[in-house]
């Protein structure tokens, strides 16, 4: 039944036509390719042409334009990433609720779990998205800005440039993977109200919250459910074999999330009265 | 109850129909009929839970208590089924404000699952054409005045093939041409036999084009049917001009009305369903010897049974 298909797909195709016609997204885009562009023009200007290489990210980057994509990321997952997603997740239902176009969706009708399941598809290729835009712009800016050679790990083992690559589309890959539980926690925070900037400050402030949480080891027994707890771990992937644990970790722990809020915000919208 | 159209299928039928906010009741066991083809005014003043209802019949919102049948199906588990066939407008129109007023229209049809992407540009089309909506299509909503806005919902509402449009206050925000068109739209569609549920605080909004009405109050309805059936049930007056007041008053009494003399030459009187003819009580009057000045009834308007029946006034509980 491919037509039967194609109009369960109309509304997937018709949000996301509006997620990346929003000139907020393209906004947000513009932010976050700003991060590598400004770290490699920062370096580029401090250490002039290549020098020597250090231990430091920062160093490798100056000898090596692969690294920029890499660093961007690192730089970017503490908060200027959770901050995009809360943004577009918290806008989710309470934006639509805010100015009443969600009475309008709900009669037209669609059913409350489709709206749900639609808008957390918007939020997955919002994810995917950043962290393409984000690290995208580091490959070009770091070739444009510094050249590229094998990369050097840390592990002292020398990897090509298609490897290189194919290390940071992994690398890219976790932290749109990271970002997931937070886009499911922001899509049930947004069921909640109808005030979406305060909903978008909730989960800003959650994950800046849980990160801090994961560095006080007096909460250890509480680290290994936080949604923020593997973020940063991607250093693993820049390892020599590629250490898969903490992908995999990851990837479990983000699933839970988005299961646990997934159906925490369904429970909260299928008989939520609408009234905004 | 239902006059011109005893249908045993009403589109709308409620029972018992509550909702209660916290400690307020908002509405109050509706027992609501709307038959088929009727064009049906839903009248009360501001707060009186006019929109309410119109939530809980749409599936908006769940009932406290009582049930609804819209088209024939349970509400609110069968919205799937039964919405795709109502078009409606919800307590005035919401769209995004940067997308034109016909990416909106096709946003929302694409929402739903039921309707054809393959006609979908051509109904979109013709709605906005219907709504006087044609030249503004493509500008973006902000750009929009309110009652611009208003006819975009109305559009919205137009663009599927429909059996009944559930309209809140449509001509809220509307110059009296826009007025008059909407009136005029809504009776063309009543033509084409569409029935339509259209809520306003404004008696003579709808009273040109309602075949029925029901009244609501403090979260009561209380009456509905037939215009003419809303009328009749309305009490009127009959008004004597003597100056045996006394006299006048015993026989209005015989006649079973109950007279109130205001001292100055008149007396006023209530009729009711059982009262006789104007002219046997003029007759009645003369032969007993009431030197009548004058004899007039006065009839009630829709209007006036409006504000009988809603106690009027502009405090809102
Ligand atoms: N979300 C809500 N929370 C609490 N009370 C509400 C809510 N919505 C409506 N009410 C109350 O329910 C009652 C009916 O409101 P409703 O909006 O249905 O009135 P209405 O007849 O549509 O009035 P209007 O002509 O002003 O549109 C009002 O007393 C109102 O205060
Ligand atoms: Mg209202």
């Amino acid at each position: 039944m491919p037509e039967r298909t194609a109009r369960a797909g109309g509304m997937l195709a018709s949000e996301l036509h509006l997620l990346f016609r929003r000139r907020r997204t393209w906004a947000l885009f513009a932010a976050l390719a700003a991060v590598p562009v400004l770290i490699g023009l920062a370096v580029r200007v401090s250490t002039g042409p290549p020098r020597g290489r250090g231990p430091a990210f920062l160093d490798q980057v100056a000898g090596n334009g692969v690294f920029l994509a890499v660093v961007g990321l690192l730089v970017s997952v503490p908060l200027f990433l959770p901050l995009t997603v809360a943004v577009v997740a918290g806008d989710s239902i309470a934006g639509e609720a805010s100015q009443g176009t969600l009475r309008y969706l709900l009669t037209a009708p669609v059913s409350r779990a489709g709206l749900l399941l639609v808008k957390y598809a918007v939020i997955v290729v919002f994810c995917a998205a950043a962290v393409l835009v984000l690290a995208g712009t580091g490959v070009l800016v770091g070739l444009v800005l510094f050249g590229v050679q094998p990369a050097v790990l840390l592990s002292g083992d020398t990897l090509g440039l298609g490897a290189s690559y194919a290390r940071i589309a992994l690398i890219a890959a976790h932290v749109a993977v990271s970002l997931l539980g937070l886009g499911a926690i922001g899509l049930f925070l947004s069921t909640l109200s109808d005030v979406p900037v305060g909903v978008m400050a909730a989960i800003a402030v959650l994950a800046v919250a849980a990160q801090i949480a994961g560095s006080l080891p007096q909460l250890d027994w509480l680290h290994p459910w936080l949604f923020t707890e593997h973020w940063t771990g991607f250093v693993d992937l820049l390892r020599q074999p590629v250490l898969w644990d903490s992908f995999v970790d990851n990837a479990v722990l983000q699933a839970g999330y988005v299961l646990v809020f997934g159906a925490l915000a369904y429970g909260r919208f299928a008989t939520k009265d609408v009234l905004s | 109850m239902n006059g011109a159209f005893p249908d045993a299928d009403p589109v709308i039928r409620t029972r018992r129909l509550s909702k209660r906010f916290g400690r307020r009741q908002a509405v109050r066991e509706v027992d609501l009929t709307v038959p088929r083809g009727a064009v049906f005014g839903f009248l009360g003043p501001n707060g009186s839970g006019k929109t309410t209802t119109i939530r809980m019949l749409l599936g908006l919102a769940t009932p406290t208590s009582g049930t609804i049948s819209l088209l024939g199906e349970p509400m609110p588990q069968a919205a799937l089924r039964v919405l795709p066939r109502v078009g409606a407008l919800v307590e005035g129109p919401a769209f995004y404000p940067y997308l034109s007023g016909r990416a909106n229209l096709v946003r929302l049809d694409a929402a739903d699952r039921t309707s054809d992407p393959r006609t979908r540009a051509r109904r979109v089309e013709e709605a906005l054409e219907r709504v006087g909506l044609a030249r503004a299509a493509r500008l973006a909503v902000h750009a929009y005045s309110l009652g611009m806005k208003q006819r975009l919902g109305i559009a919205g509402a137009l663009a599927a093939e429909r059996e009944l449009l559930v309209l809140d206050e449509p001509t809220n925000g509307l110059d009296p041409q826009g007025t008059r068109e909407v009136r005029h739209l809504v009776a063309s569609l009543a033509g084409a036999g569409l029935t339509v549920f259209v809520s306003s605080h404004l008696l003579s909004e709808v009273e040109q084009v309602c075949t029925h009405a029901a009244v609501m109050s403090n979260g009561r309805l209380v009456a509905q049917g037939t215009l003419d059936e809303l009328r009749g049930t309305a009490a009127g007056r009959v008004v004597v001009h003597t100056r045996d007041t006394e006299a006048a008053g015993r026989v209005l009494a015989r006649l079973g009305l109950s007279p109130m003399p205001d001292g100055t030459g008149t007396v006023r009187a209530t009729t009711g369903p059982h009262t006789p003819p104007p002219e046997d009580i003029v007759s009645a009057l003369v032969t007993s010897g009431v030197g009548v000045r004058g004899f007039s009834v006065e009839g009630t308007s829709l209007e006036e049974r409006f504000v009988q029946l809603t106690g009027e006034g502009f405090d809102i509980a």
